[in-house]
Protein backbone atom coordinates (compact mmCIF):
# COMPACT_ATOMS: atom_id res chain seq x y z
CA UNK A 1 0.00 0.00 0.00
CA UNK A 2 1.37 3.30 -1.16
CA UNK A 3 0.67 6.01 1.48
CA UNK A 4 1.16 9.60 0.88
CA UNK A 5 -0.62 13.09 2.25
CA UNK A 6 -1.98 14.57 -0.90
CA UNK A 7 -2.89 11.61 -3.95
CA UNK A 8 -3.33 13.35 -6.84
CA UNK A 9 -5.00 11.76 -9.66
CA UNK A 10 -3.76 12.79 -13.03
CA UNK A 11 -0.07 14.26 -13.43
CA UNK A 12 -1.19 16.88 -16.33
CA UNK A 13 0.36 20.81 -15.17
CA UNK A 14 -2.81 21.45 -12.72
CA UNK A 15 -1.75 17.64 -10.66
CA UNK A 16 2.22 18.10 -10.88
CA UNK A 17 1.56 21.76 -9.49
CA UNK A 18 0.27 20.88 -7.06
CA UNK A 19 3.09 18.72 -5.70
CA UNK A 20 4.87 22.49 -5.33
CA UNK A 21 2.72 24.02 -3.00
CA UNK A 22 1.59 20.71 -1.36
CA UNK A 23 5.59 20.32 -0.50
CA UNK A 24 5.87 23.84 0.66
CA UNK A 25 3.15 22.81 3.22
CA UNK A 26 5.48 19.63 4.03
CA UNK A 27 2.44 17.93 2.49
CA UNK A 28 3.80 14.83 0.84
CA UNK A 29 2.40 13.92 -2.74
CA UNK A 30 2.06 10.92 -5.20
CA UNK A 31 0.24 11.03 -8.45
CA UNK A 32 -1.42 8.57 -10.56
CA UNK A 33 -2.23 8.68 -14.20
CA UNK A 34 -3.41 6.41 -17.12
CA UNK A 35 -0.63 7.24 -19.40
CA UNK A 36 2.97 6.21 -19.30
CA UNK A 37 4.41 9.37 -18.52
CA UNK A 38 3.58 12.78 -17.11
CA UNK A 39 1.70 15.81 -18.67
CA UNK A 40 -1.45 15.08 -19.63
CA UNK A 41 -2.87 16.58 -22.66
CA UNK A 42 0.28 18.81 -22.70
CA UNK A 43 2.22 15.55 -23.39
CA UNK A 44 0.16 13.62 -25.39
CA UNK A 45 -1.75 15.54 -27.65
CA UNK A 46 0.19 19.09 -28.01
CA UNK A 47 3.52 18.73 -26.78
CA UNK A 48 5.08 20.16 -29.74
CA UNK A 49 2.24 23.60 -29.39
CA UNK A 50 3.17 27.00 -27.90
CA UNK A 51 1.04 28.05 -25.21
CA UNK A 52 0.45 32.25 -24.82
CA UNK A 53 -0.93 32.75 -21.99
CA UNK A 54 0.76 31.21 -19.13
CA UNK A 55 1.63 34.08 -17.10
CA UNK A 56 5.49 35.36 -17.55
CA UNK A 57 5.51 33.12 -20.14
CA UNK A 58 5.55 34.80 -23.81
CA UNK A 59 5.64 31.82 -25.14
CA UNK A 60 6.38 27.69 -24.14
CA UNK A 61 5.82 24.82 -25.68
CA UNK A 62 3.75 22.76 -24.03
CA UNK A 63 6.20 19.94 -23.53
CA UNK A 64 8.85 22.30 -22.15
CA UNK A 65 6.14 23.42 -19.67
CA UNK A 66 5.81 19.95 -18.16
CA UNK A 67 9.46 19.36 -18.65
CA UNK A 68 10.07 23.07 -16.18
CA UNK A 69 7.05 21.57 -13.67
CA UNK A 70 8.68 17.86 -13.59
CA UNK A 71 11.99 20.24 -11.96
CA UNK A 72 10.49 22.32 -9.99
CA UNK A 73 8.67 19.48 -8.44
CA UNK A 74 11.66 17.02 -7.81
CA UNK A 75 12.87 18.38 -4.62
CA UNK A 76 9.50 17.43 -3.34
CA UNK A 77 10.20 13.64 -4.23
CA UNK A 78 6.78 12.65 -5.78
CA UNK A 79 5.61 9.14 -5.91
CA UNK A 80 4.26 8.14 -9.28
CA UNK A 81 2.28 5.37 -10.26
CA UNK A 82 2.27 5.71 -14.13
CA UNK A 83 0.06 3.44 -17.01
CA UNK A 84 -2.32 2.68 -14.42
CA UNK A 85 -5.92 3.86 -14.17
CA UNK A 86 -7.48 4.70 -10.42
CA UNK A 87 -10.99 3.07 -10.65
CA UNK A 88 -12.05 3.24 -6.54
CA UNK A 89 -11.70 4.97 -4.02
CA UNK A 90 -13.45 3.50 -0.15
CA UNK A 91 -13.53 5.48 2.72
CA UNK A 92 -11.21 3.48 5.98
CA UNK A 93 -12.48 3.86 9.33
CA UNK A 94 -9.68 6.34 10.22
CA UNK A 95 -10.83 8.83 7.56
CA UNK A 96 -8.56 7.73 4.80
CA UNK A 97 -9.32 7.09 1.35
CA UNK A 98 -8.08 4.12 -0.50
CA UNK A 99 -7.83 4.20 -4.47
CA UNK A 100 -6.97 1.21 -6.29
CA UNK A 101 -5.89 0.52 -9.79
CA UNK A 102 -7.07 -0.97 -12.64
CA UNK A 103 -3.62 -3.46 -12.08
CA UNK A 104 -4.27 -3.46 -8.30
CA UNK A 105 -2.27 -0.81 -6.64
CA UNK A 106 -3.38 0.54 -3.85
CA UNK A 107 -2.79 3.85 -2.17
CA UNK A 108 -4.04 5.74 0.98
CA UNK A 109 -4.00 8.96 1.92
CA UNK A 110 -6.32 11.68 3.83
CA UNK A 111 -6.76 14.14 0.81
CA UNK A 112 -7.87 13.11 -3.03
CA UNK A 113 -6.87 15.93 -5.30
CA UNK A 114 -8.58 14.82 -8.68
CA UNK A 115 -7.01 16.67 -11.46
CA UNK A 116 -8.11 14.39 -14.25
CA UNK A 117 -8.60 17.05 -17.31
CA UNK A 118 -10.71 15.73 -19.24
CA UNK A 119 -10.85 11.61 -17.99
CA UNK A 120 -8.65 9.17 -18.43
CA UNK A 121 -7.32 8.91 -21.59
CA UNK A 122 -8.66 5.59 -23.80
CA UNK A 123 -7.99 4.56 -27.19
CA UNK A 124 -10.12 5.92 -30.43
CA UNK A 125 -11.65 2.80 -31.33
CA UNK A 126 -12.34 2.74 -35.15
CA UNK A 127 -15.87 1.87 -36.08
CA UNK A 128 -15.47 -1.88 -37.61
CA UNK A 129 -18.31 -4.88 -36.56
CA UNK A 130 -16.90 -7.48 -34.34
CA UNK A 131 -14.13 -5.19 -32.58
CA UNK A 132 -14.54 -5.55 -29.41
CA UNK A 133 -15.14 -9.32 -30.13
CA UNK A 134 -11.79 -9.25 -31.13
CA UNK A 135 -10.18 -7.37 -28.51
CA UNK A 136 -7.63 -9.48 -26.88
CA UNK A 137 -7.83 -12.06 -29.41
CA UNK A 138 -5.52 -10.39 -31.99
CA UNK A 139 -7.08 -6.73 -31.90
CA UNK A 140 -5.00 -4.77 -29.55
CA UNK A 141 -4.70 -0.79 -29.04
CA UNK A 142 -1.45 -0.69 -26.61
CA UNK A 143 1.53 -3.01 -27.07
CA UNK A 144 2.39 -4.15 -23.84
CA UNK A 145 4.47 -6.61 -24.84
CA UNK A 146 6.20 -6.60 -28.10
CA UNK A 147 7.38 -9.93 -27.93
CA UNK A 148 3.90 -11.76 -28.09
CA UNK A 149 4.13 -10.39 -31.54
CA UNK A 150 7.11 -12.44 -32.54
CA UNK A 151 6.56 -14.38 -35.66
CA UNK A 152 2.96 -13.34 -36.17
CA UNK A 153 1.47 -11.74 -39.26
CA UNK A 154 0.30 -8.16 -38.06
CA UNK A 155 -1.47 -5.09 -39.29
CA UNK A 156 -0.97 -1.59 -38.35
CA UNK A 157 -3.21 1.11 -39.11
CA UNK A 158 -3.01 4.44 -38.71
CA UNK A 159 -1.07 8.03 -39.84
CA UNK A 160 1.06 9.27 -36.71
CA UNK A 161 3.85 8.41 -34.78
CA UNK A 162 3.01 5.43 -33.02
CA UNK A 163 1.51 4.24 -36.61
CA UNK A 164 4.82 4.56 -37.58
CA UNK A 165 6.93 4.16 -34.65
CA UNK A 166 5.24 0.62 -34.17
CA UNK A 167 5.98 -0.36 -38.01
CA UNK A 168 9.94 0.41 -37.26
CA UNK A 169 10.08 -1.21 -33.79
CA UNK A 170 7.70 -4.60 -34.58
CA UNK A 171 9.32 -5.09 -38.60
CA UNK A 172 12.27 -7.54 -37.09
CA UNK A 173 10.27 -8.98 -34.68
CA UNK A 174 7.25 -9.69 -36.66
CA UNK A 175 6.79 -12.07 -39.51
CA UNK A 176 5.05 -10.02 -41.53
CA UNK A 177 4.03 -6.15 -40.94
CA UNK A 178 1.34 -4.30 -43.23
CA UNK A 179 1.07 -0.84 -42.73
CA UNK A 180 -2.46 0.75 -43.45
CA UNK A 181 -3.61 4.31 -43.80
CA UNK A 182 -6.29 6.15 -45.77
CA UNK A 183 -3.76 8.34 -47.21
CA UNK A 184 -0.11 8.47 -48.70
CA UNK A 185 0.86 11.38 -46.07
CA UNK A 186 2.02 10.53 -42.48
CA UNK A 187 1.65 13.09 -39.98
CA UNK A 188 5.23 11.61 -37.90
CA UNK A 189 8.52 12.64 -37.05
CA UNK A 190 10.48 13.35 -40.32
CA UNK A 191 12.81 10.30 -39.48
CA UNK A 192 10.34 8.14 -39.18
CA UNK A 193 8.69 8.96 -42.27
CA UNK A 194 11.95 7.76 -43.90
CA UNK A 195 12.56 4.96 -42.21
CA UNK A 196 9.10 3.31 -43.41
CA UNK A 197 10.24 4.52 -46.49
CA UNK A 198 13.29 2.61 -46.68
CA UNK A 199 11.38 -0.36 -44.47
CA UNK A 200 9.07 -0.19 -47.91
CA UNK A 201 11.17 0.28 -50.38
CA UNK A 202 13.63 -2.85 -49.14
CA UNK A 203 10.33 -5.05 -49.22
CA UNK A 204 10.39 -5.56 -45.79
CA UNK A 205 6.87 -3.70 -44.63
CA UNK A 206 3.85 -3.75 -46.86
CA UNK A 207 2.25 -0.20 -47.29
CA UNK A 208 -1.18 -0.09 -48.00
CA UNK A 209 -2.05 3.53 -49.15
CA UNK A 210 -4.81 5.22 -49.24
CA UNK A 211 -6.70 2.05 -47.67
CA UNK A 212 -8.81 1.58 -44.88
CA UNK A 213 -9.49 -1.95 -42.91
CA UNK A 214 -12.97 -2.57 -43.46
CA UNK A 215 -13.38 -6.00 -41.92
CA UNK A 216 -12.01 -8.25 -39.41
CA UNK A 217 -12.12 -12.50 -39.59
CA UNK A 218 -11.97 -15.02 -37.76
CA UNK A 219 -13.91 -17.48 -35.92
CA UNK A 220 -12.31 -17.70 -32.26
CA UNK A 221 -9.39 -15.43 -32.63
CA UNK A 222 -8.60 -12.96 -35.21
CA UNK A 223 -7.54 -15.02 -38.24
CA UNK A 224 -7.96 -12.13 -41.08
CA UNK A 225 -9.09 -8.59 -42.34
CA UNK A 226 -10.68 -6.98 -45.09
CA UNK A 227 -8.77 -3.96 -46.63
CA UNK A 228 -10.68 -1.48 -48.31
CA UNK A 229 -9.09 0.63 -51.72
CA UNK A 230 -11.22 3.24 -53.46
CA UNK A 231 -13.62 0.36 -54.12
CA UNK A 232 -12.00 -2.79 -54.27
CA UNK A 233 -11.69 -5.01 -51.73
CA UNK A 234 -8.51 -7.08 -50.73
CA UNK A 235 -8.52 -10.06 -47.87
CA UNK A 236 -5.17 -10.20 -45.86
CA UNK A 237 -4.44 -13.03 -43.62
CA UNK A 238 -3.66 -11.80 -40.40
CA UNK A 239 -3.03 -12.75 -36.57
CA UNK A 240 -2.69 -9.19 -34.96
CA UNK A 241 -4.19 -5.71 -35.58
CA UNK A 242 -3.03 -3.00 -34.25
CA UNK A 243 -5.46 -0.31 -35.00
CA UNK A 244 -3.39 3.38 -33.56
CA UNK A 245 -5.57 6.26 -34.11
CA UNK A 246 -4.75 7.89 -30.88
CA UNK A 247 -6.04 8.27 -27.37
CA UNK A 248 -9.62 10.45 -26.20
CA UNK A 249 -10.04 11.09 -22.85
CA UNK A 250 -13.37 9.72 -21.60
CA UNK A 251 -14.29 10.58 -17.48
CA UNK A 252 -14.56 7.03 -16.59
CA UNK A 253 -14.86 5.32 -13.62
CA UNK A 254 -14.77 8.55 -11.45
CA UNK A 255 -17.88 9.30 -13.19
CA UNK A 256 -19.49 6.11 -10.51
CA UNK A 257 -17.50 7.53 -7.06
CA UNK A 258 -20.96 9.67 -5.70
CA UNK A 259 -19.10 12.78 -6.69
CA UNK A 260 -22.04 15.51 -7.94
CA UNK A 261 -21.16 15.49 -11.64
CA UNK A 262 -22.83 18.26 -14.10
CA UNK A 263 -21.60 18.23 -17.87
CA UNK A 264 -18.97 15.32 -17.75
CA UNK A 265 -17.26 17.71 -14.69
CA UNK A 266 -17.20 17.61 -11.20
CA UNK A 267 -18.83 20.37 -9.47
CA UNK A 268 -17.28 22.11 -6.42
CA UNK A 269 -17.01 24.66 -3.98
CA UNK A 270 -15.06 27.83 -5.90
CA UNK A 271 -16.37 30.09 -3.10
CA UNK A 272 -13.83 28.20 -0.48
CA UNK A 273 -11.17 25.68 -1.55
CA UNK A 274 -12.85 23.18 -4.75
CA UNK A 275 -13.76 20.67 -2.50
CA UNK A 276 -16.40 18.05 -3.94
CA UNK A 277 -19.88 17.08 -2.05
CA UNK A 278 -17.61 14.26 -0.49
CA UNK A 279 -14.82 16.15 2.31
CA UNK A 280 -11.54 15.20 1.60
CA UNK A 281 -12.38 14.87 -2.17
CA UNK A 282 -10.96 18.08 -4.16
CA UNK A 283 -11.47 18.75 -7.60
CA UNK A 284 -9.14 20.98 -9.27
CA UNK A 285 -8.61 22.17 -12.92
CA UNK A 286 -10.32 20.80 -16.61
CA UNK A 287 -12.02 18.42 -14.50
CA UNK A 288 -14.04 20.60 -12.12
CA UNK A 289 -17.17 22.76 -12.60
CA UNK A 290 -18.37 25.86 -11.05
CA UNK A 291 -19.95 28.95 -11.99
CA UNK A 292 -17.50 30.62 -14.66
CA UNK A 293 -15.23 27.82 -14.88
CA UNK A 294 -12.61 28.62 -17.35
CA UNK A 295 -10.35 25.36 -18.62
CA UNK A 296 -7.40 27.03 -18.05
CA UNK A 297 -3.53 26.28 -17.63
CA UNK A 298 -3.04 28.95 -14.75
CA UNK A 299 -6.66 28.65 -13.52
CA UNK A 300 -5.38 24.77 -12.71
CA UNK A 301 -2.21 26.58 -11.07
CA UNK A 302 -4.51 28.60 -8.63
CA UNK A 303 -7.28 26.21 -7.63
CA UNK A 304 -4.06 23.96 -6.75
CA UNK A 305 -3.02 26.32 -4.43
CA UNK A 306 -6.10 27.41 -2.81
CA UNK A 307 -6.61 23.55 -2.27
CA UNK A 308 -3.38 22.66 -0.63
CA UNK A 309 -4.16 25.35 1.69
CA UNK A 310 -7.45 23.12 2.58
CA UNK A 311 -6.01 19.95 2.32
CA UNK A 312 -3.12 21.27 5.23
CA UNK A 313 -6.17 22.62 7.35
CA UNK A 314 -8.16 19.01 6.73
CA UNK A 315 -4.73 16.92 8.04
CA UNK A 316 -3.56 19.35 11.01
CA UNK A 317 -6.86 20.75 12.12
CA UNK A 318 -5.43 21.87 15.32
CA UNK A 319 -1.83 23.34 13.20
CA UNK A 320 -1.68 27.36 13.07
CA UNK A 321 -0.56 28.49 9.74
CA UNK A 322 0.31 31.06 7.29
CA UNK A 323 1.15 31.25 3.97
CA UNK A 324 4.60 31.76 3.41
CA UNK A 325 6.73 33.42 0.54
CA UNK A 326 9.07 31.63 -1.39
CA UNK A 327 10.96 34.90 -1.46
CA UNK A 328 11.56 34.47 2.09
CA UNK A 329 11.65 31.35 2.83
CA UNK A 330 13.06 29.42 -0.34
CA UNK A 331 11.79 26.38 -0.85
CA UNK A 332 13.20 23.29 1.42
CA UNK A 333 13.00 20.30 -0.43
CA UNK A 334 12.20 16.53 1.26
CA UNK A 335 15.57 16.01 -0.70
CA UNK A 336 17.47 18.07 1.68
CA UNK A 337 18.03 20.52 -0.68
CA UNK A 338 17.62 24.07 -0.28
CA UNK A 339 16.91 27.25 -2.23
CA UNK A 340 17.17 30.48 -1.11
CA UNK A 341 17.28 33.86 -2.21
CA UNK A 342 21.14 34.95 -1.59
CA UNK A 343 21.75 37.69 0.78
CA UNK A 344 22.12 41.38 0.22
CA UNK A 345 25.28 42.59 0.50
CA UNK A 346 25.19 45.87 2.59
CA UNK A 347 28.42 47.29 2.47
CA UNK A 348 29.84 50.75 3.24
CA UNK A 349 30.93 54.07 1.08
CA UNK A 350 33.53 56.04 2.47
CA UNK B 1 -26.77 42.65 -36.76
CA UNK B 2 -24.31 42.63 -39.02
CA UNK B 3 -21.75 41.20 -36.81
CA UNK B 4 -23.86 38.31 -36.60
CA UNK B 5 -24.33 35.23 -39.48
CA UNK B 6 -27.35 32.76 -38.83
CA UNK B 7 -26.16 29.09 -39.28
CA UNK B 8 -27.96 25.90 -38.55
CA UNK B 9 -26.23 22.50 -36.80
CA UNK B 10 -27.92 19.29 -37.06
CA UNK B 11 -27.26 17.19 -33.47
CA UNK B 12 -26.74 13.92 -33.15
CA UNK B 13 -30.02 13.05 -32.32
CA UNK B 14 -31.52 14.95 -35.77
CA UNK B 15 -32.49 18.25 -33.95
CA UNK B 16 -31.74 21.08 -35.94
CA UNK B 17 -30.33 24.45 -34.10
CA UNK B 18 -30.46 27.61 -35.36
CA UNK B 19 -27.59 29.59 -34.33
CA UNK B 20 -26.34 33.22 -34.59
CA UNK B 21 -22.53 32.87 -34.79
CA UNK B 22 -20.88 36.33 -34.26
CA UNK B 23 -18.19 36.87 -37.05
CA UNK B 24 -16.41 39.45 -35.17
CA UNK B 25 -14.55 37.38 -32.70
CA UNK B 26 -12.72 35.37 -34.44
CA UNK B 27 -14.91 32.24 -33.62
CA UNK B 28 -14.68 28.91 -35.37
CA UNK B 29 -17.66 26.52 -36.01
CA UNK B 30 -16.63 24.21 -32.87
CA UNK B 31 -16.62 27.37 -30.70
CA UNK B 32 -20.24 28.06 -31.61
CA UNK B 33 -21.43 24.66 -31.05
CA UNK B 34 -19.95 25.03 -27.62
CA UNK B 35 -21.10 28.59 -26.60
CA UNK B 36 -24.70 27.38 -27.51
CA UNK B 37 -24.13 24.19 -25.14
CA UNK B 38 -24.46 21.48 -28.39
CA UNK B 39 -22.51 18.45 -27.25
CA UNK B 40 -19.21 19.16 -29.05
CA UNK B 41 -16.57 18.31 -27.35
CA UNK B 42 -13.30 19.99 -29.00
CA UNK B 43 -10.94 18.14 -26.43
CA UNK B 44 -7.87 19.78 -28.19
CA UNK B 45 -9.15 23.34 -28.09
CA UNK B 46 -9.01 23.78 -31.68
CA UNK B 47 -5.73 22.45 -33.02
CA UNK B 48 -7.05 19.61 -35.77
CA UNK B 49 -5.96 17.52 -33.30
CA UNK B 50 -8.65 15.24 -31.83
CA UNK B 51 -11.70 15.18 -34.36
CA UNK B 52 -13.99 15.20 -31.51
CA UNK B 53 -16.06 18.25 -33.56
CA UNK B 54 -16.06 16.50 -36.70
CA UNK B 55 -19.40 17.50 -39.08
CA UNK B 56 -20.82 17.20 -42.64
CA UNK B 57 -21.74 20.45 -44.60
CA UNK B 58 -24.82 19.83 -46.11
CA UNK B 59 -25.27 23.19 -48.02
CA UNK B 60 -23.60 24.67 -50.38
CA UNK B 61 -21.63 27.02 -48.81
CA UNK B 62 -17.99 26.99 -50.72
CA UNK B 63 -15.70 26.72 -47.77
CA UNK B 64 -12.16 27.63 -47.78
CA UNK B 65 -10.04 24.53 -48.43
CA UNK B 66 -8.67 22.38 -45.99
CA UNK B 67 -5.50 22.74 -44.19
CA UNK B 68 -2.89 20.15 -44.49
CA UNK B 69 -3.35 19.70 -40.53
CA UNK B 70 -7.20 19.28 -41.15
CA UNK B 71 -6.32 16.64 -43.69
CA UNK B 72 -4.00 14.62 -41.72
CA UNK B 73 -6.66 14.38 -38.86
CA UNK B 74 -9.37 13.52 -40.82
CA UNK B 75 -7.71 10.82 -42.09
CA UNK B 76 -7.36 8.93 -38.94
CA UNK B 77 -10.89 9.70 -38.31
CA UNK B 78 -13.80 7.95 -38.22
CA UNK B 79 -17.45 7.87 -40.49
CA UNK B 80 -15.66 10.44 -43.13
CA UNK B 81 -17.61 11.85 -45.40
CA UNK B 82 -16.61 13.56 -48.71
CA UNK B 83 -18.28 16.59 -46.83
CA UNK B 84 -16.20 16.01 -43.42
CA UNK B 85 -14.73 19.04 -41.84
CA UNK B 86 -13.24 20.30 -38.46
CA UNK B 87 -15.97 22.50 -37.24
CA UNK B 88 -12.75 23.98 -35.55
CA UNK B 89 -10.89 24.74 -38.58
CA UNK B 90 -14.05 26.52 -39.94
CA UNK B 91 -13.96 30.67 -39.08
CA UNK B 92 -17.03 32.53 -38.95
CA UNK B 93 -17.73 34.99 -42.10
CA UNK B 94 -19.94 36.40 -43.43
CA UNK B 95 -19.87 34.23 -46.46
CA UNK B 96 -20.88 31.56 -44.38
CA UNK B 97 -24.59 33.36 -43.92
CA UNK B 98 -27.03 30.17 -43.94
CA UNK B 99 -24.41 27.65 -43.19
CA UNK B 100 -25.86 24.06 -42.39
CA UNK B 101 -24.32 21.27 -40.89
CA UNK B 102 -24.83 18.19 -39.00
CA UNK B 103 -22.18 16.53 -36.51
CA UNK B 104 -20.76 13.46 -36.74
CA UNK B 105 -20.91 10.74 -34.56
CA UNK B 106 -19.08 10.78 -31.37
CA UNK B 107 -15.67 8.61 -31.60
Amino acid sequence: MIKTDILIIGAGPTGLFTVFEAGLLKLKCHLIDSLPMPGGQCAEIYPKKPIYDIPSHPEILAGDLIKNLEAQIAPFQPGYTLGEHAVSIEKTEDDQFVVTTDQGTQHQAPVVAIAGGLGTFEPRKPPLENLEFFETKGVNYIIKDPEYYRNKKIVIAGGGDSALDWTIFLEPIASSVTLVHRRNEFRGALDSVDKVQELKNAGRIHLITPAEVTALKGKDKLEGITITREVATEDLVCDAFIPLFGLTPKLGPIANWGLEIEKNAIKVDNSLDYQTNIPGIYAIGDVNTYPGKLKLILCGFHEATLMCQSAFKRIYPEKRNVLKYTTVSGVSGFDGSQKQAAKSTIKSID
Amino acid sequence: MDTDIQIYVTDREGKRHALLAPIDMQMNLMEVCKAYELPVEGTCGGMALCASCQCYITSSHILPERSEDENAMLAEAFHLRDTSRLGCQILMTKELEGLEVTLAPEA
